[in-house]
């Protein structure tokens, strides 16, 4: 049984968007949907969290916090891109200072439509998210029956992932 | 000789039952202000999916020192009440925890980050506050009952909370600080203070946070036991009466929790110290001249 | 009688060559050799008379006239700097009214008191001479690599060494006579000769500020001894003996001596630095490092305690008793709550210094069996504890220019040795299985069953604001910020010898304190009480000496865990990267700066100092009225 799926915490970070995806992300914690249901808590700390749910576009300001975030959360972690700015840049998508969607700054696992997003596709989005944790956590649990010194350079299985996703495109 | 025999027992079974009783009251606790919060709330089980899944985490650290530290406030915490369990010194009890607490706040300053460091400083804001009505439990029990052996005061001819009210509402008080309840969740809460973001154990993550869940869990399976002690003497059926309200206060703390948002740290030292004053020691007083 | 004569003989020989001999070598030598003597003796001392309490009669006159001439060399040495250096009048005056006091003692009444024992040693005063030679003597070879760097590095300054170590070597001679004494006359020359020391100490400098504190000591100094004074005529004329034993025998047997031990008492105040003469103490700080530890952990104001100590099996009851132990309480809370305001190392250190000498003061006024136990033990881990912190933030501030405590970022990685002794040190001074915690806990099981709830009260809330204050000095130490500079450069071989063996004995106290308790405290306190008790159950005793086991062994075996991937600290994403800075505004870099919490509005020094003075200060004078009253049968 993996408990990494019964006990997502997620850190919730605001890129550059117009903070309608961000009270649709608070609204999820609202009696009405309560994700707490699902074991999900948003701490607001990177190092505690499993999920990274990142709303708005990546721009040249926020490019290394973004990139600082994903740096600090522990494997296994995905990262959910919630809202049209999220995934594309959205309208924001030829402003001056814009570089595009999240996956321009880290790797995205789950892309969550809408602008702004609905709770209801936000949790969906989250759930989506857990069966690619679960991946992961096999995959760092594999890694972590090889030897000790091995371990340390190749426990980056995201990083692994991508690769290897991108080898098959 | 059975007497040391009983007391290796209850210690082994305190170290063994008391994360999973400690596991479940927090399961119970989030599941009660869910309701509370017209939510469904998560499963009864959720404290112990956390704990394994931070188990399992890739280990992180901002240096090697920490993880150290956090591993002292383990220790001591389940020493301090492996000395409750075996029935031996409650002052020893206190300050093996006191102990604890240094180790804990250590641990947040040794990060050098800003949320950890202002976590540590409220944290020992917080230690400050409820330390002497910590003392003042400990004492009043000496008082009444002649002597600081828990085995003493559990076979009281009396119920000691007729003679000490003051004090139980003064530990009362106190337990919301060491619950981490609001209004006191000043230097880490579980729920989403993003102007400290976790406080003390903002740095802390994997396995060395599960360590100090689990450290929580038995913390506070022993503090319940400090209101059981109000409630025991020698009579056969005042365990019943013990555990009932050792729930009922856990119940009315988690109700305070729901109700009260937090208080600045002037307000929270001044009106514990009050209490200790007013509650702890005018019953300290009566202990002492009226008895 | 050779061994308490090459005792205090020793330390004296060797302050007059260092004085003669003023070559930089010769000195080194001289110290390192008188220091090993010093040390040995006093080891010597409690081997030969551990468990043997002796009472040692002077054959002849030749004690009482040397007594006599230092009397008058040390009163006409303040002389000296009172009217015809400083014209400082009214100190004068003090000096001239108590020597007037004992002369005249000397020429009428002393003559037909016929004395049964000049010197005592028993357990309390060997473990006295322990702490004073062993610590003493670690601070007087600490102070050679010290004082070299000190000369270094403020040039301004006289180079007086051959006159400091000097004084240093005449301190310890004169602390060791008179834990030993119990001849009041003979103590209360030693007791004037180390007043006089730490005036010439604290005004090593002699920059303004050194000078006027240096008179401050003195002052409050000289008014105890005008008290000492006082009570030894008092005594002879009252009761025809200057001999402590017979004091407490008379107050056991129930006779009225309480203004005797009031003015002892109050003149162990005025040493002790309790409120409110601790201003003298405070003030004592502008001197080199090692003058304020070894005024603070081993000699001055533990002779202040001492003789307190010694007076508690006739404390307790009586008004002595209620004034010591009130103004004892005062003090610890008041001073513990002054030391979370301040920032500069040494005064926090000082505080706290004042606020435990003020617990120690609490429980010997108390004067129970358990008390005198708490009492004693506090002596000997502050000693031994709050020298180590001394010499470390002495240490510390020579290598990085300053000894405010906010300074001290980042040692656990800049300075690893050292800040490992001061990790030692703070431990010793306040964490549960060390020293103080089992002190406290004795005091509070004392107070209790003593029956006052009032000292009960300072006692909590000022073993919480001990907490506070140290845990915050830890946490600061302990803060884990690399940096690839080691800053211990410079820390002389000597100094190190001093830290290190003062860390070992701190940990070996903590470790076999229950067999300090067992074979020292215990019997003599069953000679002082004749009964016998545990006062904290054995087993206790051994469960927190386990404790200290473990903490000491635990950092050893760890570490050798998973390797971990280290991360920056969380600063809300805008970490530079090396956890020392962050992207501000506009792209700035930022350092990052943390500073510990003071709570000035709640526990400033001025509000402090000013409850603490004058709930003391009028609780001295109604007690003293009271007592005054009781005895002239006013």
């Amino acid at each position: 049984m993996s408990y990494i799926k019964k006990s997502p915490w997620l850190v919730h970070y605001d890129g550059s968007s117009c903070n309608g995806c961000d009270i649709e992300v608070l609204a999820c914690l609202t009696p009405l949907y309560d994700v707490e249901r699902f074991g999900i808590v948003n701490t607001g700390n990177p190092k505690h969290a499993d999920i990274f749910l990142v709303t708005g576009g990546v721009n040249a300001q926020n490019l290394p916090v973004v990139k600082q975030i994903y740096e600090q959360m522990p494997e296994p972690k995905v990262v959910i891109a919630v809202g049209a700015c999220a995934c594309t840049g959205g309208v924001f998508h030829d402003c001056y200072n814009m570089i595009g969607g999240m996956d321009k700054a880290i790797p995205v696992d789950v892309y969550v439509p809408g602008c702004a997003a609905r709770p209801e596709a936000i949790i969906d989005g989250v759930v989506k998210g857990l069966a690619v944790l679960e991946e992961k956590q096999k995959a760092v649990a594999v890694l972590a029956e090889r030897a000790e010194e091995e371990r340390e350079t190749v426990l980056e299985p995201t990083v692994a992932m991508h690769k290897q996703q991108e080898a098959k495109k | 000789m059975s007497e040391i025999v009983f007391n290796i027992i209850s210690g082994i079974a305190y170290l063994v039952l008391a994360p999973v009783v400690g596991g479940l009251l927090a399961g119970v606790d989030r599941k009660i202000s869910a309701r509370m919060q017209r939510r469904v709330g998560p499963p009864l089980l959720q404290p112990f999916y956390d704990f394994f899944k931070l188990w399992g985490k890739q280990p992180i650290a901002v240096n090697e020192a920490q993880s150290f530290y956090v591993f002292g406030f383990l220790l001591f915490v389940i020493i301090s009440g492996l000395f409750f369990f075996t029935q031996g010194d409650i002052l020893l009890v206190v300050f093996t925890l006191t102990m604890a607490s240094v180790c804990f706040i250590v641990a947040a300053y040794s990060s050098n980050s800003p949320f950890s460091q202002v976590g540590a400083e409220r944290e020992l804001v917080q230690t400050m506050a409820y330390e002497p009505m910590l003392l003042l439990v400990a004492l009043g029990f000496y008082l009444n009952c002649g002597s600081f052996s828990i085995e003493t005061i559990l076979n009281a001819p009396h119920m000691n909370f007729i003679y000490m009210p003051g004090i139980f509402v003064g530990l009362c008080y106190i337990l919301l600080i060491k619950f981490r309840k609001s209004p006191f969740d000043l230097s880490m809460s579980h729920e989403a203070h993003q102007e400290l973001i976790q406080g003390v154990v903002t740095e802390i993550s994997g396995r060395t946070l599960a360590l100090i869940e689990l450290a929580h869990w038995y913390e506070n399976v022993f503090l319940l036991g400090f209101v059981y002690l109000f409630f025991a003497w020698s009579a056969t059926w005042s365990p019943v009466l013990g555990l009932a309200m050792c729930a009922l206060t856990y119940f009315n703390d988690i109700l305070i929790d729901n109700c009260c948002s937090r208080v600045k740290w002037e307000h929270m030292l001044a009106s514990t110290w009050l209490v200790t004053l007013v509650a702890g020691f005018v019953n300290i007083m009566f202990l002492m001249y009226m008895r | 009688m050779s061994l308490p004569a090459l005792l205090t003989g020793v330390p004296l020989a060797a302050a007059i060559l260092v004085f003669c001999l003023r070559g930089n070598g010769s000195r080194n030598i001289i110290v390192k050799i008188a220091a090993a003597v010093t040390m040995a003796l006093s080891v010597a001392t409690g081997v030969t008379y551990f468990g043997h309490p002796v009472f040692i009669k002077s054959t002849g006159t030749m004690l009482s006239t040397v007594i006599m001439a230092v009397d008058v060399i040390a009163a006409l040495a303040i002389l000296y700097y009172t009217l015809v250096k400083f014209k400082k009048i009214w100190i004068a005056a003090l000096e001239l009214i108590q020597l007037g006091l004992i002369l005249w003692f000397e020429q009428g009444v002393g003559h037909s008191i016929r004395l049964s024992a000049d010197l005592a040693i028993d357990n309390l005063a060997v473990i006295m001479v322990l702490i004073a030679g062993i610590i003493g003597s670690l601070i007087a070879v600490f102070s050679l690599g010290y004082m070299e760097e000190f000369q270094k590095e403020h040039p301004e300054v006289e180079d007086r060494r051959p006159f400091f170590f000097f004084v240093i070597f005449l301190f310890l001679s004169a602390m060791f006579g008179l834990v030993i004494s119990n001849n009041l006359l003979i103590m209360y020359t030693c007791w004037e000769v180390t007043s006089f020391c730490s005036f010439l100490l604290i005004g090593y400098t002699q920059t303004e500020e050194a000078i006027h504190n240096s008179f401050k000591a003195l002052w409050m100094n000289l008014l105890g001894g005008v008290a000492f004074a006082l009570a030894i005529v008092w005594m002879g004329i009252e009761y025809e003996t200057v001999e402590l034993s017979m004091l407490i025998n008379l107050g056991r047997s129930a006779q009225p001596v309480e203004l005797a031990v009031a003015l002892l008492v109050f003149c162990g105040f005025t040493k002790a630095a309790m409120m409110p003469f601790s201003g003298w103490l405070l003030g004592a700080m502008v001197a080199p490092t090692p003058t304020s530890a070894l005024l603070h952990s081993s000699t001055m104001v533990k002779a202040g305690v001492f003789l307190i100590i010694k007076l508690c099996p006739v404390l307790g009851g009586n008004h002595a008793g209620l004034m010591t132990m009130f103004i004892g309480g005062a003090t610890f809370l008041f001073a513990s709550c002054a030391a979370i305001s301040q920032s500069d190392g040494k005064k926090v250190l000082a505080y706290s210094t004042i606020s435990n000498l003020g617990l120690i003061v609490c429980c010997a006024g108390i004067g129970s069996y358990e008390a005198a136990w708490t009492a004693i033990m506090i002596v000997v881990f502050h000693a031994v504890a709050k020298s180590l912190m001394f010499l470390s933030v002495g240490t510390a501030e020579q290598q990085l220019g300053s000894r405010n405590i906010e300074t001290f970022d980042g040692m656990f990685c800049s300075m690893p040795g050292l800040s490992l002794c001061m990790i030692i040190g703070i431990c010793g001074m306040f964490l549960a299985p060390f020293g103080m915690l089992i002190s406290k806990w004795a005091a509070m099981k004392a107070f209790v069953d003593a029956g006052h709830p009032l000292l009960l009260l300072v006692l909590v809330f000022g073993s919480s604001t001990t907490l506070f204050y140290w845990t915050k000095w830890l946490g600061k130490i302990t803060a884990y910020i690399p940096s690839g500079k080691n800053r211990e450069e410079g820390i002389h071989g000597v100094q190190w010898l001093a830290l290190r063996s003062l860390s070992a004995l701190t940990i070996i106290t903590c470790i076999l304190f229950p067999l300090v308790s067992q074979c020292a405290v215990i019997p003599y306190l069953e000679a002082a009480y004749q009964t016998s008790a545990d006062v904290i159950d054995r087993n206790n005793l051994l469960i927190m000496s386990m404790m200290v086991i473990l903490l000491v062994v635990l950092p050893l075996r760890f570490g050798k865990g998973r390797k971990k991937k280290l991360v920056v600290t969380n600063l809300a994403g805008e970490n530079s990267g090396d956890n020392l800075s962050y992207r501000g505004v506009a792209g700035q870099t930022v350092p990052v700066s943390l500073r510990n919490w003071y709570m000035e509005s709640w526990f400033g020094e001025a509000k402090m100092k000013l409850c603490g003075f004058i709930l003391c200060g009028s609780c001295l004078l109604i007690e003293f009225a009271i007592i005054c009253g009781g005895a002239f049968h006013v």
